[in-house]
């Protein structure tokens, strides 16, 4: 009966044609729109590190003199509350971060020397946050204590200067410095760069910048100390900073640190150990006030900084306002469709179809629409995407169709065909047969 | 003409009328947000640098372990010698390019009396004159005026500030004399410029936008390796592209930041570029959603013609004119129409509501009602003619022949 029906519908499409076709087109430009800002907000909000995620920690302590126990604490540390909680070892792995400008130059390649911002962390940054490797290895600890000039590239950067090779062994120049080379990465791009996620309260939802590409260049924190000297990047500074003096003694935050817990009983005891150390610090009077700890996991740390861009939110919520103003376009235009061959249904019903066999042919004929309206949707989605691939955004890269998504393109455009012909498909069962033969 | 009959009909499609009145009355409510929404990034984009940006050019270096005393040097004079330069000074910063000097001030020397985060613009003797910045009380900036510096702006100095800082800090008194303090740091107001954005967004949004403060200071250890170069418009490409090539040959061993060294035009597109794509985003939304209520329109009306074909023949029987069916269906368009903008007025106030709780937006002005609705009625009446049209042309013999 069923693929009686659906001929049927392939049939009543033909019938009608410019109705047909300017509700496929209704359907079609409402799933492209929403299609394509939900596209985005999936490859945006996703979680970078899935089943790792819950694992990893970012805690915080406030060395800030001028902060109170009732604000949030600043997104960084200032380094020695950072080393000291790293040095402790009490989580399963942990690892600084830190960020440096550097100028990069390969002294076997003939290229003009690059600015790249570097990336100073610790040995566990690898295995922690699952990184792969196409050559080489990242350091070991013994590297980080030995301050080693040891450096992993990215695969971008191994292009560039290396054509591709297997560059384990060559040597980097930063900052007037020798490197070795001891690992080059495979392509990898998390989306968001969640360990450099900081500071989205302050962005005024700008924060597409978190969706950049990995550093290109990452070094042992250790050795980065040593070269980079007092240019690491800044968070934030509660007093001026001595510009001569070391960035390790500055009244600054520039230090995050990540940690990974692997059971909830030594989440807990973390939690406990940042809030005694900040008590610690209190008593040996670097702190002034200790209550101001917190440790979010990774996802609450994304969320606490908005990482989706406040302008792709809106985007999504405009598309969706315009899929409902297209849906009650496609109610309008089916029931003026499907009552329109109220003689039709008056025959079939005189005949002894019952109402719900008039209701479910309404309705096959209406997924059939939607089906159409589907493809014509995904093609538009395809086109919605490209044209987001060409906006100036960081993670304009990142942006393509999987195959969840397109299958939930002919999904949503099915559903909503379905529900906007539930009003007209019960309007088309309920037409009396006696009314209608009698005027044909 | 009498409506009373063409309410009645309507009434007869009860379902069809209200699903298009809806339809008309959340396109009236995504219409004027969505234009308001452009409306306030145009807004934002058409900010007043306070600089002459088509006369100006930045010129950016990284340089590590150079002698900043010498790089100063050898880069303006580099610079000076490019055929139509017509000044070149140090600067930390310019409008549009990337923020050096952001800090918190406070209103006495204590720190407690927070003054709000401002961007300080560290710039060396000629800056002023070259930014083109236009004072509004006080003097410019004498030679005595630029002081060294031994970190990020000198210890004490006096500074010009903007006037919406002025007015932030001081509610009306006058500016000329006060003074304020970051950390250790003394500043005292010699004068104050009209316009001067900061580099970036401010933290406090677009009010926060012009909170620049103008500190003279000299070139040095902590002022250097960024240049601003001022030419005639016309050839400030040329200038900008003999400048990099000079700049690069007079410190090698530096790096030219290509992001940054370009024209205050070029860095000004860069910042809204994001802002531009989104208007476009925005503008076809609306072009789409006009589309849409259109294609409405004309299917709902393609309807009720041909469904009341036999009646309009019998109306031209009876003696009505092409004209009176052709208003009939425009008449009726409008009934459906001004019945969907009255609900979609409702709306576009509820959803600008939601929009300033969401994402801090303004009010929705009044204005963009009235010109929503006038859209939307002439939208309706350019669907509904084709139809209508049609209707006016079926001949009344038609009421003879049983369809």
């Amino acid at each position: 009966m069923f693929a009686y029906y659906m001929q049927l519908a392939f049939r009543g499409l033909r019938r009608n044609r410019v109705l047909t076709s300017l509700m496929i087109l209704a359907i079609a430009v409402g799933i492209g729109a929403s299609m394509t800002t939900l596209t985005v907000m999936h490859i945006l909000s996703g979680d970078p590190l899935p089943g790792r995620s819950g694992q990893l920690f970012y805690p915080q302590v406030d060395a800030d003199p001028d902060h109170k126990d009732s604000q949030d604490p600043l997104d960084m540390m200032d380094f020695h509350s950072a080393f000291d909680l790293w040095s402790a070892h009490r989580a399963d792995r942990q690892a600084l971060i830190g960020h440096a400008d550097m100028r990069v130059t390969a002294p076997s390649a003939n290229l003009p020397a690059l600015k790249l911002l570097v990336l100073a962390t610790t040995a566990d940054f690898f295995p922690m946050f699952e990184v792969p490797f196409q050559y080489g290895h990242g350091w070991s600890a013994a590297d980080d204590t030995a301050r080693n000039r040891v450096v992993v590239i990215s695969d971008d950067l191994n292009r560039k200067l290396f054509g591709g090779a297997d560059s384990v062994g060559r040597i980097l120049r930063l900052r007037g410095s020798d490197m070795t080379i001891i690992g080059v990465l495979k392509p990898w791009r998390p989306s968001p760069l969640f360990y450099s996620v900081a500071g989205g309260r302050y962005v005024d939802g700008d924060s597409s910048d978190f969706y950049s590409k990995p550093e290109d260049v990452m070094m042992p924190f250790s050795s980065g100390l040593d070269v980079a000297k007092n240019e690491f990047e800044l968070f934030t500074c509660w007093h001026m900073p001595d510009l001569n003096a070391p960035q390790q003694d500055s009244p600054c935050a520039w230090v995050s640190l990540w940690v990974q817990l692997n059971d909830v009983a030594k989440v807990d005891a973390y939690r406990h150990f940042v809030a005694d150390y900040a008590a610690q610090q209190m008593s040996l009077g670097r702190f002034n006030h200790a209550g101001n700890t917190r440790m979010r996991n990774l996802m609450q740390w994304l969320d606490f900084n908005h990482v989706v861009p406040s302008d792709v939110k809106l985007e999504t919520w405009l598309a969706f306002s315009f899929l409902v103003i297209c849906l009650f376009n496609t109610v309008g235009l089916l029931l003026v469709k499907f009552l329109h061959r109220g003689g039709e249904i008056g025959v079939r019903r005189a005949l002894g179809a019952t109402r719900s066999a008039v209701f479910v042919q309404c309705l096959a004929e209406a997924s059939v629409i939607g089906l159409l309206g589907g493809f014509a949707g995904w093609l538009l989605t395809l086109l919605g995407l490209w044209i987001v691939r060409r906006q100036p955004a960081a993670y304009a890269d990142l942006v393509h169709l999987d195959l969840s998504m397109f299958l939930t393109t002919f999904a949503a455009a099915i559903a909503a065909t379905l529900i906007a012909g539930l009003l007209p498909a019960f309007r088309a069962s309920r037409v009396a047969p006696a009314l209608q033969l009698k005027t044909l | 003409m009498d409506i009373a009959p063409i309410f009645s009909a309507l009434r007869r499609h009860r379902l069809a009328t209200m699903l298009i009145a809806m339809e008309i009355a959340l396109a009236c409510a995504v219409l004027c947000n969505a234009c308001f929404l452009i409306a306030c990034r145009l807004q934002q984009m058409h900010i007043h640098s306070g600089v002459d940006e088509t006369s100006l050019a930045q010129i950016k270096l990284d340089c590590e372990d150079c002698n900043e005393v010498d790089l100063n040097a050898r880069v303006l004079s580099a610079l000076r010698q490019v055929p139509g330069v017509q000044a070149v000074s140090v600067i930390n910063a310019v409008p549009f390019g990337e923020h050096a000097g952001t800090a918190g001030i406070s209103l006495d020397p204590a720190g407690l009396k927070h003054g709000g985060v401002v961007d300080f613009y560290a710039a060396g003797p000629g800056s002023f004159e070259a930014l083109g910045l236009h004072l509004i009380a006080g003097p410019p900036p004498a030679a005595d005026d630029y002081r060294g510096m031994a970190e990020f702006v000198p210890s004490d100095a006096s500074v010009w500030v903007t006037r919406a800082l002025a007015t932030h800090l001081w509610q009306g008194a006058d500016p000329l004399g006060k003074e304020f303090w970051m950390d250790k740091f003394h500043f005292r107001v010699a004068g104050v410029i009209e316009h001067l954005a900061r580099p970036g967004g401010g933290e406090g949004g677009p009010d926060t936008r012009e909170w620049s403060v103008y500190v003279p200071a000299l070139p040095g250890k902590h002022l250097s390796g960024n240049y601003l170069l001022r030419a005639q418009p016309a050839e400030l490409g040329r200038v900008l592209r003999d400048a990099r090539a000079a700049a690069i040959k007079a410190a090698p061993e530096a790096v030219l930041d290509q992001q940054q060294s370009r024209t205050l035009p070029d860095l000004r597109s860069g910042y809204f570029a994001q802002d531009v794509a989104m208007t476009g985003i925005l503008v076809g939304v609306i072009a789409a959603l006009l589309l849409v209520t259109a294609l409405g329109i004309v299917g709902l009306a393609s309807f009720w013609v041909a469904q009341r074909r036999r009646q309009i023949g019998v109306r031209r029987a009876l003696g009505a004119t092409r004209g009176d069916i052709l208003r009939y269906f425009q008449t009726e368009n409008f009934l459906i129409v001004s019945m969907g903008v009255a609900i979609g007025m409702v709306l576009a106030y509820g959803l600008n509501i939601w929009l300033m709780l969401a994402y801090e937006l303004p009010r929705l002005p009044v204005y963009y009602l009235p010109i929503g609705v006038a859209v939307l009625w002439l939208l309706g009446q350019l669907a509904v003619l084709a139809p209508a049209q049609r209707a006016a042309a079926v001949p009344p013999v038609v009421a003879t022949r049983g369809e």
